[in-house]
């Protein structure tokens, strides 16, 4: 009698909380670890802007529709990803597979944009060491850039995992790479507001 | 029916079969991780113990030569400790016991050896990761050690590494080569910590043994389940922080340097956001270690369980609310010093909580003054003496008098000395038993107490005074200010103290390491105690557990009347009594 729990717990070897696994759990913390991340770059970037007279004009140095195509990019990535994670619960695999392989294009897509926009900038002669806006800018825009780049390689590998017919049993870890990706995605949302609009 | 566990059922029983490497370097088993991350930090523990021995050496006789050491370190200059490397020797006492040995020892080698064991689990949530946390340690062990041999030496700029001080190259001798590992080390450091803290949260709220509700964890997993929280919310802005100081010190961004429109003050925010709490990260574990061994050696349940779990979780909330007393001096708006003033002194209400149901325990208690309790309540007693001297500290008035004096080092010292270190010696011989199968004397234990408590006191209380004489910390020299020259008795008092202090810390360590060979076999549960890591073997088996327990109650049933014996484990089935609890003696045995 007393020993059915624990006899219960071994035969289960993905023990879970809530209905939530322990990779679950440790990516949300993980997310939530990220997110203190950024807020210890995107508030020395306010704390510096507001306090220097003159803050460049975006408008004026950056392109704002370029960069508005790219989070659109990134916007959609986000659907696709939302569209595979659907296909998934479905077990329709391939389809998963296709649409995390799009997912992926879209992210790197979006880096490529980014690299662009960095080398034009760079041509007219704004680097990483011109003024408190250079600074801020390539910094944020690179960890954002360098985290995508991250996710482009992780939901890479989960498409070919899909593809494979990898996720037959459970689709986890569709869902994780997805967590993550919606993350990057939000996190650019934020930046593009502080960055280029405001 | 019964409880039958085959060995088949034992998912890591093979792993007697792997080879030496996998089972004693690379290892995934939490048991071994937290022994290496015990070994490790206590080597950085005499290590920057050494460092403190030669700092209170230049304090109580400035600038004369150094017999043995001086030549192997100062030997450049003339046997003598040169100006510049004073603060270097500063940063890295404070650097190495705080992120080498502080933090690993508590959350690294405690947290990774007691949290499964004590939730009923086979191992951690993530072995791997939990193997990789130990093995960026490693590296960070190094890049810093490295500091000492490159041109310039370590950094210098304190283990705070105040900018602009840590962020111009060309300001000090060690803000060259060595302030770059020093931030590099400490990004390493901080990722250990942040991988450790996902496993433990993972691990603690997911893995635990059925029946163990979060109610009746004992302390210490509360302890470092908080502790993780606080980590993992906390590091990553100190990780963004030595980024952008590392960008303005490599690629030409101005963050912290006003020269470029940044701004130094910036970074004590970023850092302080990160360190105040890490304060907390140093002693809550000490704090919930404190509480078991208090409660075990006093016979008695825990007075105040659930009052005790909500006052860590205050502490850790107020932790992130109050970093600006650092920074009273720093030209703050007076409104919001007021306000730092104000969440810092909130801090004093959990922990006069925690303080008074610590005596209420002991109160009636049937007292056991062994080694760890003696360590134990060496806690209580110090972390008092540092919690109040703390709140001198946190009013504003006073504060700009004391900040920066040895009144601040004294606090700190009382608090991280006399409260987090006395928690570890009272863990390393409350838990000993357990991680290596047999016992650490225990008169030795006493021995080393009562010297370590005694020399304690007379190095750091003394600060208190320096330090309302005005004497400035993290000077080499005091003997040219009128004002000050009258102090180097004191000093020189102090520093026998200190030499005392370190070599009380020598029977320690042959304690440990003479009874690794010759102490007595320990058995499954030589405390007596209730948490479930005394229901398995000692050292426990790989798999932890013959059988996974099963949890009835919590941690603390002392002198329960349901039994005959003083002590009631948590995964001890009874038959009628455990339903009807203590209203009605149960038919004694």
């Amino acid at each position: 009698m007393e020993a059915t729990p624990a006899r219960h717990a071994e035969q289960h070897p993905n023990p879970t909380w809530q209905g939530i696994p322990t990779p679950k759990l440790a990516v949300w913390l993980f997310l939530a670890s990220e997110v203190m991340f950024f807020t210890g770059l995107i508030v020395p970037y306010l704390s510096l802007r507001y306090s220097t007279p003159n803050w460049p004009v975006a408008g004026e140095l950056l392109s704002v529709p370029l960069v508005a195509f790219n989070t659109f990019l990134l916007i959609c990535s986000s659907v696709t990803m939302v569209l595979a994670h659907d296909a998934a619960e479905n077990s329709r695999l391939r389809r998963a597979g296709s649409l995390l392989a799009a997912t992926a294009l879209l992210g790197a897509a979006f880096v490529g944009v980014q690299a662009y926009e960095w080398a034009e900038l760079m041509r007219e002669g704004i680097t990483v060491s011109t003024h408190l806006f250079g600074n801020t800018f390539y910094t944020l825009t690179g960890f954002h850039g360098t985290h995508v780049a991250i996710g482009v390689i992780w939901v890479l590998r989960t498409a070919l995992k899909a593809l494979r017919g990898g996720y037959d049993h459970d689709h986890l870890g569709i869902e994780l790479a997805g967590l993550y990706w919606h993350f990057v995605d939000l996190v650019w949302i934020i930046l593009f507001t502080l960055i280029y609009l405001i | 029916m019964a409880v039958a566990q085959p060995v088949d059922h034992m998912p890591l029983a093979h792993e007697k079969e792997l080879p030496f490497i996998r089972r004693y370097i690379f290892s995934t088993d939490h048991k071994v991780i937290g022994r290496q991350f015990l070994f490790s930090s206590l080597f950085f523990f005499f290590f920057g113990g050494l460092i403190a021995m030669l700092i209170r050496t230049q304090l109580a006789w400035p600038w004369r030569e150094v017999p043995v050491l001086g030549r192997i370190l100062y030997g450049a200059s003339g046997n003598i400790l040169s100006p510049e490397q004073y603060p270097a020797l500063v940063t890295m006492h404070g650097t190495i016991m705080i992120f080498f040995f502080i933090i690993p020892v508590l959350s690294g080698a405690f947290g990774n050896f007691l949290i499964p064991l004590m939730i009923g689990a086979r191992d951690m949530a993530f072995p791997r990761l939990n193997m990789l946390s130990y093995w960026v340690m490693v590296p960070a062990f190094f890049i810093m050690l490295a500091g000492f041999w490159v041109e310039g030496g370590t950094a210098a700029a304190g283990w705070t590494s105040y900018a602009p001080l840590s962020a111009l190259p060309e300001m000090l001798p060690g803000s060259g080569t060595g302030q770059n590992l020093w931030i590099l080390s400490l990004i390493l450091v901080g990722s250990a910590s942040i991988m450790g803290a996902i496993n433990y949260i993972t691990t603690i709220v997911i893995m635990r043994a059925p029946g163990m509700h979060m109610f009746r964890l004992p302390m210490t997993v509360w302890s470092l389940l908080i502790t993780a929280i606080l980590v993992l919310m906390g590091t990553p802005v100190l990780t963004s922080a030595l980024l952008l100081l590392l960008f303005d010190r490599t690629i030409g961004t101005s963050f912290f340097l006003p020269a470029g429109g940044g701004n130094p003050i910036l970074w004590q925010h970023l850092f302080w956001f990160y360190s105040h709490p890490a304060v907390y990260i140093m002693i809550l574990p000490a704090m919930g270690i404190a509480s078991d061994v208090i409660s075990c050696f006093a016979r008695k349940p825990l007075f105040g369980y659930k009052p005790m779990v909500f006052s860590i979780i205050g502490i850790a909330g107020l932790g992130f609310i109050v970093w600006g007393h650092h920074m009273f001096i720093s030209g703050m708006n007076p409104v919001l010093g007021i306000t730092f003033m104000t969440s810092t002194m909130m801090v004093a209400l959990p922990s006069a909580v925690k303080t008074f149901n610590w005596l209420a325990t002991l109160w009636g208690g049937q007292i056991q003054l062994t080694a760890p309790m003696l360590n134990a309540l060496a806690f209580v007693s110090t972390f008092v003496i540092g919690g109040l001297s703390g709140l001198f500290a946190a009013a504003t008035p006073v504060d700009i008098f004391l900040h920066d004096t040895y009144w601040i080092v004294g606090h700190i010292h009382y608090v991280l000395f006399g409260g987090s270190l006395f928690g570890v010696f009272a863990a390393v011989q409350y838990w000993y038993p357990k991680m290596f199968g047999r016992m650490m004397s225990d008169r030795w234990g006493r021995i080393h107490f009562i010297l370590t408590f005694v020399c304690f006191n007379l190095v750091f209380f003394p600060m208190f005074i320096l330090g309302a004489y005005g004497m400035p910390r993290r000077i080499a020299d005091y003997s040219g200010y009128t004002y000050l020259a009258p102090l180097q008795g004191i000093n020189q008092f102090m520093t026998l103290a200190a030499y005392l202090l370190a070599l009380a810390q020598v029977i320690l360590l042959v304690n440990f390491f003479v009874s690794l060979a010759r102490g007595k076999k320990a058995a499954e549960n030589p405390w007596q105690a209730n948490t479930l890591e005394w229901s398995t073997s000692s050292p426990p088996p790989r798999e932890n557990f013959h059988a996974l327990p099963v949890v009835y109650r919590g941690a603390y049933e002392y002198s329960s009347p349901a039994v005959a014996e003083d002590w009631l484990p948590q995964d001890r089935a009874l038959e009628q009594a455990e339903r009807q609890p203590a209203v009605e003696p149960a038919p004694a045995d």
